[in-house]
Protein backbone atom coordinates (compact mmCIF):
# COMPACT_ATOMS: atom_id res chain seq x y z
CA UNK A 1 0.00 0.00 0.00
CA UNK A 2 1.26 3.46 -0.91
CA UNK A 3 0.75 6.49 1.28
CA UNK A 4 1.34 10.26 1.33
CA UNK A 5 2.18 10.44 5.00
CA UNK A 6 5.68 11.85 4.54
CA UNK A 7 4.47 14.60 2.18
CA UNK A 8 1.52 15.54 4.39
CA UNK A 9 3.75 15.62 7.46
CA UNK A 10 6.33 17.78 5.69
CA UNK A 11 3.62 20.21 4.51
CA UNK A 12 2.70 20.80 8.15
CA UNK A 13 6.33 20.98 9.23
CA UNK A 14 5.86 18.14 11.71
CA UNK A 15 8.71 15.83 12.64
CA UNK A 16 8.29 12.05 12.83
CA UNK A 17 8.53 12.42 16.61
CA UNK A 18 5.67 15.00 16.63
CA UNK A 19 3.48 12.71 14.56
CA UNK A 20 4.38 9.65 16.64
CA UNK A 21 3.42 11.48 19.83
CA UNK A 22 0.09 12.60 18.38
CA UNK A 23 -0.71 9.09 17.13
CA UNK A 24 0.52 7.45 20.36
CA UNK A 25 2.94 5.18 18.51
CA UNK A 26 6.73 4.96 18.38
CA UNK A 27 8.77 7.06 15.93
CA UNK A 28 9.91 3.80 14.36
CA UNK A 29 6.29 2.94 13.54
CA UNK A 30 5.78 6.30 11.79
CA UNK A 31 8.99 5.70 9.82
CA UNK A 32 7.94 2.13 8.90
CA UNK A 33 4.56 3.40 7.61
CA UNK A 34 6.18 6.25 5.63
CA UNK A 35 8.68 3.92 3.98
CA UNK A 36 5.94 1.39 3.16
CA UNK A 37 7.47 -1.35 5.30
CA UNK A 38 4.38 -1.54 7.48
CA UNK A 39 0.69 -1.00 6.72
CA UNK A 40 -1.22 0.46 9.68
CA UNK A 41 -4.33 -1.14 11.15
CA UNK A 42 -7.71 0.37 10.29
CA UNK A 43 -8.03 2.15 13.69
CA UNK A 44 -4.57 3.73 13.25
CA UNK A 45 -5.38 4.69 9.64
CA UNK A 46 -8.57 6.41 10.89
CA UNK A 47 -6.55 8.20 13.55
CA UNK A 48 -4.12 9.43 10.86
CA UNK A 49 -7.09 10.52 8.75
CA UNK A 50 -8.57 12.43 11.70
CA UNK A 51 -5.24 14.06 12.47
CA UNK A 52 -4.70 15.29 8.90
CA UNK A 53 -8.39 16.15 8.54
CA UNK A 54 -8.82 14.32 5.23
CA UNK A 55 -10.38 11.06 4.04
CA UNK A 56 -8.33 7.87 4.36
CA UNK A 57 -8.29 7.37 0.57
CA UNK A 58 -6.51 10.71 0.19
CA UNK A 59 -3.69 9.41 2.38
CA UNK A 60 -3.52 5.69 1.55
CA UNK A 61 -3.81 4.10 -1.89
CA UNK A 62 -3.86 0.40 -2.71
CA UNK A 63 -1.03 -0.87 -4.94
CA UNK A 64 -3.56 -2.47 -7.28
CA UNK A 65 -7.17 -1.53 -7.99
CA UNK A 66 -9.69 -3.58 -5.93
CA UNK B 1 4.89 24.52 12.40
CA UNK B 2 1.12 24.17 12.31
CA UNK B 3 -0.50 22.95 15.50
CA UNK B 4 -0.83 19.23 15.90
CA UNK B 5 -4.00 17.89 17.48
CA UNK B 6 -3.72 16.71 21.07
CA UNK B 7 -4.62 13.10 21.78
CA UNK B 8 -5.68 11.39 24.97
CA UNK B 9 -2.44 11.33 26.93
CA UNK B 10 1.29 10.94 27.09
CA UNK B 11 1.70 7.48 25.59
CA UNK B 12 5.51 7.58 25.72
CA UNK B 13 5.49 8.37 29.44
CA UNK B 14 3.05 5.52 30.08
CA UNK B 15 5.22 3.13 28.02
CA UNK B 16 8.29 4.12 30.04
CA UNK B 17 6.47 3.48 33.33
CA UNK B 18 5.36 0.01 32.13
CA UNK B 19 8.95 -0.87 31.16
CA UNK B 20 10.25 0.25 34.57
CA UNK B 21 7.52 -1.78 36.33
CA UNK B 22 8.42 -4.85 34.28
CA UNK B 23 12.14 -4.36 35.05
CA UNK B 24 11.41 -4.11 38.79
CA UNK B 25 9.24 -7.26 38.79
CA UNK B 26 11.88 -9.13 36.74
CA UNK B 27 14.62 -8.01 39.15
CA UNK B 28 12.59 -9.23 42.15
CA UNK B 29 11.89 -12.52 40.39
CA UNK B 30 15.60 -13.12 39.67
CA UNK B 31 16.38 -12.39 43.35
CA UNK B 32 13.72 -14.87 44.54
CA UNK B 33 15.03 -17.52 42.09
CA UNK B 34 18.53 -17.03 43.54
CA UNK B 35 17.10 -17.19 47.07
CA UNK B 36 15.21 -20.43 46.31
CA UNK B 37 18.21 -22.01 44.55
CA UNK B 38 21.05 -20.96 46.83
CA UNK B 39 19.18 -20.17 50.07
CA UNK B 40 19.44 -23.75 51.42
CA UNK B 41 23.22 -23.22 51.57
CA UNK B 42 22.50 -20.61 54.27
CA UNK B 43 19.55 -22.04 56.18
CA UNK B 44 20.09 -25.74 55.44
CA UNK B 45 17.29 -28.17 54.69
CA UNK B 46 14.60 -26.26 56.55
CA UNK B 47 11.48 -27.31 54.65
CA UNK B 48 9.28 -24.51 55.97
CA UNK B 49 11.68 -21.77 54.83
CA UNK B 50 12.25 -23.49 51.49
CA UNK B 51 8.50 -23.79 50.85
CA UNK B 52 7.93 -20.14 51.81
CA UNK B 53 10.75 -18.93 49.53
CA UNK B 54 9.48 -21.06 46.63
CA UNK B 55 5.92 -19.74 47.17
CA UNK B 56 7.32 -16.20 47.24
CA UNK B 57 9.15 -16.95 43.97
CA UNK B 58 5.91 -18.25 42.44
CA UNK B 59 3.96 -15.17 43.60
CA UNK B 60 6.57 -12.73 42.29
CA UNK B 61 6.67 -14.76 39.03
CA UNK B 62 2.93 -14.27 38.60
CA UNK B 63 3.43 -10.54 39.25
CA UNK B 64 6.14 -10.48 36.58
CA UNK B 65 3.83 -12.17 34.05
CA UNK B 66 1.07 -9.62 34.75
CA UNK B 67 3.60 -6.76 34.41
CA UNK B 68 4.71 -8.24 31.08
CA UNK B 69 1.10 -8.46 29.84
CA UNK B 70 0.52 -4.81 30.83
CA UNK B 71 3.75 -3.83 29.05
CA UNK B 72 2.73 -5.67 25.86
CA UNK B 73 -0.77 -4.14 25.90
CA UNK B 74 0.76 -0.68 26.06
CA UNK B 75 3.06 -1.21 23.07
CA UNK B 76 2.01 0.27 19.73
CA UNK B 77 0.73 -2.08 17.01
CA UNK B 78 4.06 -2.48 15.18
CA UNK B 79 5.93 -3.31 18.37
CA UNK B 80 3.17 -5.77 19.34
CA UNK B 81 3.64 -7.45 15.95
CA UNK B 82 7.42 -7.63 16.51
CA UNK B 83 6.90 -9.16 19.96
CA UNK B 84 4.25 -11.61 18.75
CA UNK B 85 6.51 -12.92 15.98
CA UNK B 86 9.48 -13.22 18.37
CA UNK B 87 7.38 -15.05 20.97
CA UNK B 88 5.92 -17.38 18.31
CA UNK B 89 9.39 -18.32 17.06
CA UNK B 90 10.64 -18.77 20.65
CA UNK B 91 7.70 -21.04 21.50
CA UNK B 92 8.30 -23.15 18.39
CA UNK B 93 12.02 -23.45 19.11
CA UNK B 94 11.25 -24.29 22.77
CA UNK B 95 8.91 -27.16 21.84
CA UNK B 96 11.00 -28.61 19.02
CA UNK B 97 14.36 -27.97 20.72
CA UNK B 98 13.10 -29.13 24.12
CA UNK B 99 11.77 -32.45 22.84
CA UNK B 100 14.93 -33.08 20.78
CA UNK B 101 17.10 -32.26 23.79
CA UNK B 102 15.01 -34.58 26.00
CA UNK B 103 15.22 -37.45 23.48
CA UNK B 104 18.99 -37.04 23.23
CA UNK B 105 19.07 -37.50 27.00
CA UNK B 106 16.66 -40.47 27.26
CA UNK B 107 18.47 -42.34 24.46
CA UNK B 108 21.82 -41.58 26.14
CA UNK B 109 23.21 -39.92 23.03
CA UNK B 110 24.48 -37.05 25.19
CA UNK B 111 26.59 -37.91 28.25
CA UNK B 112 24.79 -35.43 30.55
CA UNK B 113 21.23 -34.75 31.77
CA UNK B 114 18.95 -32.44 29.74
CA UNK B 115 18.59 -29.65 32.30
CA UNK B 116 15.75 -27.12 32.12
CA UNK B 117 18.38 -24.33 32.30
CA UNK B 118 19.58 -25.24 28.81
CA UNK B 119 16.06 -24.88 27.44
CA UNK B 120 15.51 -21.55 29.20
CA UNK B 121 18.78 -20.23 27.73
CA UNK B 122 17.74 -21.42 24.25
CA UNK B 123 14.35 -19.66 24.55
CA UNK B 124 15.98 -16.46 25.80
CA UNK B 125 18.60 -16.36 23.03
CA UNK B 126 16.00 -17.19 20.34
CA UNK B 127 13.68 -14.44 21.62
CA UNK B 128 16.45 -11.81 21.70
CA UNK B 129 17.68 -12.67 18.19
CA UNK B 130 14.08 -12.65 16.84
CA UNK B 131 13.31 -9.24 18.37
CA UNK B 132 16.59 -7.83 17.00
CA UNK B 133 15.93 -9.14 13.48
CA UNK B 134 12.31 -7.91 13.48
CA UNK B 135 13.21 -4.45 14.77
CA UNK B 136 15.91 -4.18 12.06
CA UNK B 137 13.41 -5.32 9.43
CA UNK B 138 11.05 -2.40 10.08
CA UNK B 139 13.79 0.26 10.46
Amino acid sequence: MKNRLKVLRAERDWTQADLAKALEVSRQTVNAIETGKYDPSLPLAFKISWLFEMPIENIFQADTAP
Amino acid sequence: MSNIKETSGDWQKRARIKIIQLAIWTGFWVITVAAAAFGPLLWGENNLINILVILLNLGVGIGMIIANINHLKNLDELMQKVQLEAMGISLGVAIVGGITFSMLDTTNVIPFDAEIGGLVALIGITYLISVYINVRRYK
